[in-house]
């Protein structure tokens, strides 16, 4: 088997958090936001990293490229551990591993134009350009992701929601980065626009031998786009599986019970639909469920999934549950 | 008598840059406990439809032809006659229900206030109605936690606060406007089965404003696809699935991915949504259409496309649905 170009081993992070009222000598309440994750992600393929708000999955991202503290190993290509690294020898693989955001407008400079905002990366990771490269590289990558060339001096805000999203995309692979990062790159986008960026990173993934891991709440667009799902919930790995297997049989509780609720454009199809019902709300990170972090919502939950946490086991498909399967009608009735 | 009936409503910005046309001629009826949807992407001019109703347009708005509720013109109606009609008869909850909900108010004060403004309650009473309201929505412990304050919910706890308190009239018709956006699938679920059940409870009217196809497709008996401030096709929800006769509806259909099939493809709609201040002339999804032909430029008129069909497109619904 090849090496995989990121291998993630057990990444935990925690936060300390402070409360009102507490006093500066208070020693910080513990939050831990990531707990145990491990993934493979190869090059040319995609990880999609599915969860609700508050599971974590975009401070997964940020403890990747170290903008969060982290504890665990992210192995570059098997050997190099990006976790580390001083913060001279990290820059070198910065370029190699880029990210894109959920809110395009937000994360571009609204003074500089289209052109600076894309040279940007350029200037920092490769000094030795000249400045006739630089522009030469800033045209091909617009052209590459359908911008025109008469919007180089034009600045953000006089462009789309998708248009910016292309900016976005622009910067990152300008670098000829490895490994992309996109954390909601179509959720703040309308329907119609969604598609095109998807298609777009696809076309460049394809030409690139692009890894990506695909961040998203919307279970729909990450089947399309996946090769490998992981399933979080409250910072820890539920399920994670070969796409095709995670959505064709899922064995989790929690992967049941979210892709139950999906609603599908189709009225018949949501008529005859049985909705895993998950009652309560989720538990504060804080203070977790002991044993499986799941069990006060499941509609499985034993008196044993309190005092044992579940491993997700070794192989393509892992599952976190002690009582793994498809969950029936009567079970949720 | 529909419930609600807008005629040829038309929605005007002043702006720096210009006029902006939010709504073009826009007509639909509503009857009493019917559920609609309006389905648009952003710039629809599905939100301002909705404002339009409440008298609730920004300052440079203004709206002309005719809204009737129950048979009263109540389009530009003067504050005084408004304010009866609002919460009392039609309520409205939004998509962001921390942005709708007073953070300095106990939720206990905000709900009685509603019915000893409107009802003419006294504050025991309002009380013990506001829990039972809560109750309906399925809060637990409500009679403790009305005492909290709105950043002391969830998200979903906050939406479901947002429908009790707009219960609390019983009002003949809800406007929801993009109700679950914010919220996350599991919780969206439930608020819909929620709204579901309350409007058999209830029996009121429910105008869903909404861009996701899914969750209308669920919960709607009819529905309006609108885009650039005008209506392209209207239908019943089983028919408009089952065969979307506008090239924009269809369109929409096929550029969202579908979870219960592996390998869909998904298509993309070419092209950028149109600067409501310089809309394109004629139809205004002409630009992105793959169907569009000289004779767009001209706004094809809403007509009769079998029953209970509306659609806005020159080309025939065969040449589109083939």
């Amino acid at each position: 088997m090849t090496t995989p170009l990121l291998s993630a081993r057990e990444i935990d992070v925690t936060f300390g958090t402070t409360r009102p009222g507490d006093m500066p000598w208070t020693a910080p309440r513990k939050l831990r936001a990531v707990s145990g994750v491990s993934f493979d992600l190869a090059a040319g393929k995609t990880l999609g990293v599915v969860g609700e708000s508050g599971c974590g999955k975009s401070t997964l991202a940020r403890a990747l490229i170290r903008m969060v503290p982290a504890s665990g190993q992210v192995l570059w290509q098997g050997d190099t551990d990006l976790l580390s690294l001083s913060p001279a020898a990290m820059q070198r693989y910065r370029s190699e591993i880029q990210m894109i955001f959920q809110d395009p407008l937000a994360s571009l400079n609204p003074r500089m134009t289209l052109g600076e905002i894309i040279a940007e990366p350029l200037r920092t990771h490769r000094r030795d350009l000249s400045r006739a490269d630089i522009r030469d590289r800033v045209r091909r990558m617009m052209d590459r992701v359908g911008l025109l060339p008469q919007m180089i001096n034009r600045y953000p805000h006089e462009f789309s929601g998708g248009q910016c999203q292309r900016i976005g995309i622009a910067r990152a692979l300008i670098v000829e980065p490895r490994l992309l990062i996109c954390d909601e790159p179509v959720s703040a986008l309308d329907v119609s626009i969604q598609a095109q960026v998807i298609e777009l990173l696809q076309e460049l993934q394809r030409d690139l031998n692009l890894a990506i891991l695909f961040i998203a709440h919307d279970l729909s667009v990450v089947r399309h786009i996946s090769d490998e799902v992981m399933v979080l919930y409250l910072g820890r790995v539920m399920e994670a599986a070969p796409a095709e297997r995670l959505y064709a049989a899922p064995r989790h509780p929690y992967t049941q019970a979210l892709l139950s609720a999906v609603p599908v454009p189709d009225p018949a199809v949501e008529r005859d639909k049985r909705i895993i019902p998950l009652t309560g709300d989720l538990p504060s990170p804080m203070a977790p469920p002991s044993g499986c972090v799941f069990r006060t919502r499941c509609p499985r939950a034993e008196a044993a999934c309190a005092a044992e946490v579940p491993a997700p086991g070794p192989g393509p498909h892992r599952c976190a549950c002690l009582f793994p399967g498809t969950i029936t009608a009567d079970e949720v009735a | 008598m529909p419930l609600l009936e807008i005629e040829n409503l038309n929605i005007t910005f002043d702006t720096g840059d210009g006029t902006v046309h939010a709504v073009n001629d826009l007509s639909l009826a509503l009857d009493r406990g019917e559920t609609l949807g309006i389905v648009g992407e952003s710039g629809s001019g599905k939100s301002q439809t909705a404002f339009a109703i409440l008298g609730l347009l920004a300052r440079n708005g203004r709206a002309t032809g005719s809204i009737r509720f129950d048979g009263d013109e109540i389009l530009n109606a003067p504050a005084r006659t408004l304010n009866r009609i609002r919460a009392e008869r039609i309520a409205i909850i939004f998509q962001d229900p921390m942005t709708s909900l007073n953070p300095y108010m106990r939720i206990s004060d905000q709900m009685v206030e509603v019915l000893t403004l409107h009802q003419g309650m006294g504050r025991r009473a309002a009380e013990a109605e506001a829990v039972r309201m809560l109750d309906a929505v399925r809060i637990p412990s409500a009679r403790e936690r009305i005492r909290l304050y709105p950043h002391e919910f969830s998200g979903g706890m906050r939406q479901r606060v947002m429908i009790a308190m707009s219960l609390l009239c019983r009002p003949d018709l809800l406007i929801a406007d993009e109700p679950t956006t914010a919220l996350d699938v599991t919780v969206q679920a439930q608020i819909m089965a929620l709204l579901q059940e309350l409007q058999g409870e209830f029996g009121m009217a429910t105008m869903l404003i909404t861009h996701d196809l899914g969750v209308v497709a669920g919960f709607c008996e009819r529905v309006t696809v609108m885009y650039g401030g005008r209506v392209m096709e209207r239908a019943p929800t089983d028919p408009l699935f089952e065969r979307p006769t506008h090239p924009y509806t269809r369109g929409l259909l096929n550029a969202v991915p579908r979870l219960d099939r592996a390998d869909e493809a998904m298509a993309a709609i070419p092209g950028n949504p149109p600067n409501m201040a310089r809309p394109p002339r004629g139809c205004p999804f002409r630009p992105r259409c793959a169907f569009a032909g000289e004779d767009c430029a001209e706004m094809p008129p809403l007509s009769q496309a079998g029953p209970a069909r509306q659609r806005a497109c020159h080309r025939t619904a065969e040449e589109v649905a083939a």
